[in-house]
């Protein structure tokens, strides 16, 4: 993570994001291929979504993005969709578990002055990462910081080549 | 002041006691832990289900080396995998899938509850495997009904679960705890549900966002062990890691003839640090609605708006147990049955949950009523098998969640209430206030 940073398009949706808006359980049922996945991305909240999402594209969500089920494929279908990074005021904590264990970088940050199609990029130091918005950088938004743990397991690429190399979390 | 100083003074001063949380974890981690530590545990049980058992397969495929064979579970005979979200009707693809998690189970061992036996929460329950003073994982959200048997239930997704069949570990915060404060005892028609929606009410859905939901207080005697399952299952809808429940006399007797080993519950120490505190009087808690898409959209039926209803939906590991039904029945009887028009759906949690229902003539009475008896399980709750509501049908349902499309149909709207609620507006073919029949 150290010193890396990236670019992308603010993709802005609201509070209260559960997972079965990411991707609904009936589509679950029938593929659990996040290609297959992808094009139903938020279809409930707006149909339209999905075909509009281009590969690095960032998320920006306000409160508690991926409440509800734990189903991890909420998580594989951003990654799958081709988002770099969600970026959240705050977010559910079994989202949080499935986006580290996959590698889905999850910022908290107050999103409240980012809107639709914003260009983002964040940038990192160490475990701090730093927001910027808009073409010009004018806007530059304070993150949380990410913990060593988080910084451990993005390291490894997630909890499967984690537990490929080590068989065990301790 | 010298940092010496402080140092000199906190050790000085002996350490304040633990939350239930704190010691659940300290235990399954082996050391002393605080709120905000973050941990390695054991885990004493585990359960999966259909829904995120085959993508557990995937990543626990993926975690071994390149050509090997997949490995059995770590922890032997703790294992658990429910077949509740998928059924006949869920399609060839679904039931594909969950063929790969009955091969994986048939081929390891690992003790299976088939289509039709009900749901993986409420089996572990019924049976004995969720015991006081555990830490049980399930692959789903709502194992955090396992609290209410003093036991840290909390969900996981696929990739934990594979993690716990190679290796029976998870990496868990210790979470702060907020205090549930009961006192009083639940009058009229009011049930547990509808404690559970008031305290989303007030707390939001994510109002207890990785906080350990601990309930406490003089209230707690008077909630039996259905209104305790409710109660620990809906606090998953305000965001908590677990919401768990002291062990008392009505443990110990749910438990008595279920016990399959002995057990060592955990109890909050009276200094113990918390959060914050909520205060609930049970005896003035009123039917509660939360109208869609959110859980925490709740109003006082009595204030809800004049809305028709076309389907009611009795079921789901929140309200699909006996006394749901019994509740719901009682309200039935009393209206003279169920309006033209309304499609009434009765999901038992549980084989035993519908082999009680049988044996008290209670099965017989709903299908008299025209109510469709379904295979205990999941059901529609979201939309992967059973009655998917079809566009612009209004469901009143005992479930604990009313997103868009949540029941499998966008175009349909889902109200969440108590038992008694959902068969008052079976009779009327509206809501209506149980209380006093009052249309609304």
């Amino acid at each position: 993570v150290s010193g890396r940073s990236f670019a992308g398009r603010a993709r802005v949706l609201g509070d209260d994001i559960n997972t079965d808006y990411l991707i609904s359980s009936s589509r679950k049922k029938d593929s659990l291929d996040p290609d297959v996945l992808r094009h139903y991305l938020l279809e409930d909240l707006d149909p339209s979504f999905a075909a509009s999402v281009q590969h690095g594209d960032i998320v920006v969500a306000g409160r508690n993005f991926g409440c509800g089920s734990a189903m991890e494929v909420a998580v594989t279908v951003l990654l799958g969709a081709g988002i770099g990074a969600v970026i959240v005021k705050s977010v559910s904590r079994t989202y949080w578990r499935n986006a580290i264990n996959n590698g889905l970088l999850v910022i908290v940050a107050d999103t409240s002055q980012i809107v639709e199609g914003d260009l983002l990029e964040l940038r990192f130091s160490g475990a701090q990462p730093d927001l910027y918005v808009g073409a010009s950088r004018s806007l530059r938004i304070e993150c949380e910081p990410v913990s060593d743990f988080t910084l451990t397991m993005r390291e490894a690429g997630g909890l499967v080549p984690y537990l490929r190399q080590h068989r065990k979390l301790a | 002041m010298s940092s010496s100083f402080f140092q000199d003074t906190l050790q000085a001063m002996p350490a304040p006691g633990k939350t239930m949380a704190e010691k659940l974890l300290s235990r399954a981690a082996g050391k002393d832990l605080r709120a905000g530590e973050l941990a390695i545990c054991e885990i004493d049980a585990a359960m999966g289900t259909d829904g995120s058992i085959p993508m557990a397969l995937d990543y626990l495929q993926q975690m071994q080396p390149e050509g090997a064979a997949l490995p059995g579970p770590s922890l032997v005979g703790r294992v658990y995998f429910a077949f509740d979200h998928y059924g006949p009707g869920s399609g060839a693809r679904a039931l594909g899938l969950q063929e790969r998690a009955r091969a994986y189970a048939k081929a390891h061992g690992v003790q299976r509850f088939e289509v039709g036996e009900g749901i993986g929460h409420q089996l572990m329950m019924e049976l004995g495997l969720v015991l006081p003073g555990q830490l049980v994982a399930g692959a789903d959200s709502h194992a955090v009904t396992y609290g209410a048997l003093n036991a840290f239930g909390t969900g996981v997704g696929s990739s934990d679960l594979a993690g716990i069949l190679q290796c029976n570990q998870l990496w868990l915060k210790v979470p702060g705890s907020l205090k549930i404060r009961l006192s009083g005892r639940l009058s009229g028609d009011a049930s547990a549900k509808d404690v559970a929606l008031s305290l989303s009410r007030r707390l939001g859905a994510d109002g207890a966002s990785y906080l350990a939901m601990e309930f406490d207080g003089p209230g707690v005697e008077t909630l039996d062990m259905d209104d305790r399952m409710v109660l620990a299952n809906m606090s998953v809808e305000m965001g908590a890691k677990a919401g768990i429940f002291p062990f008392d006399a009505c443990t110990a007797a749910y438990l008595d003839g279920r016990a399959l080993r002995d057990y060592e519950p955990v109890h909050a120490d009276a200094d113990a640090v918390y959060t914050g505190t909520l205060d609930v009087d049970l005896s003035v808690v009123t039917a509660q609605l939360a109208l869609p898409h959110r859980v925490d959209r709740v109003v006082d039926l009595e204030n809800a708006p004049e809305t028709a209803v076309e389907m009611v939906y009795l079921g789901t590991c929140t309200g699909g147990r006996s006394k749901d039904f019994r509740e719901a029945l009682e309200v039935l009887r009393a209206g003279g049955g169920v309006a033209p028009g309304v499609r009434l759906i009765v999901t038992p949690a549980s084989e035993a949950v519908r082999q009680e229902l049988q044996a008290g003539g209670l099965l017989a009475e709903f299908e008299a009523l025209g109510a469709e008896i379904q295979a205990p399980g999941c059901g529609a709750c979201c939309g992967s098998c059973g009655s998917i509501p079809s566009d612009g049908t209004r469901v009143v349902s005992t479930a604990n969640r009313n997103f868009k499309g949540r029941m499998g149909n966008r175009e349909a709207q889902i109200f969440l209430a108590s038992p008694r609620t959902c068969a008052s507006a079976a009779v009327h073919g509206r809501l209506v206030d149980p209380r006093n029949g009052r249309a609304l």
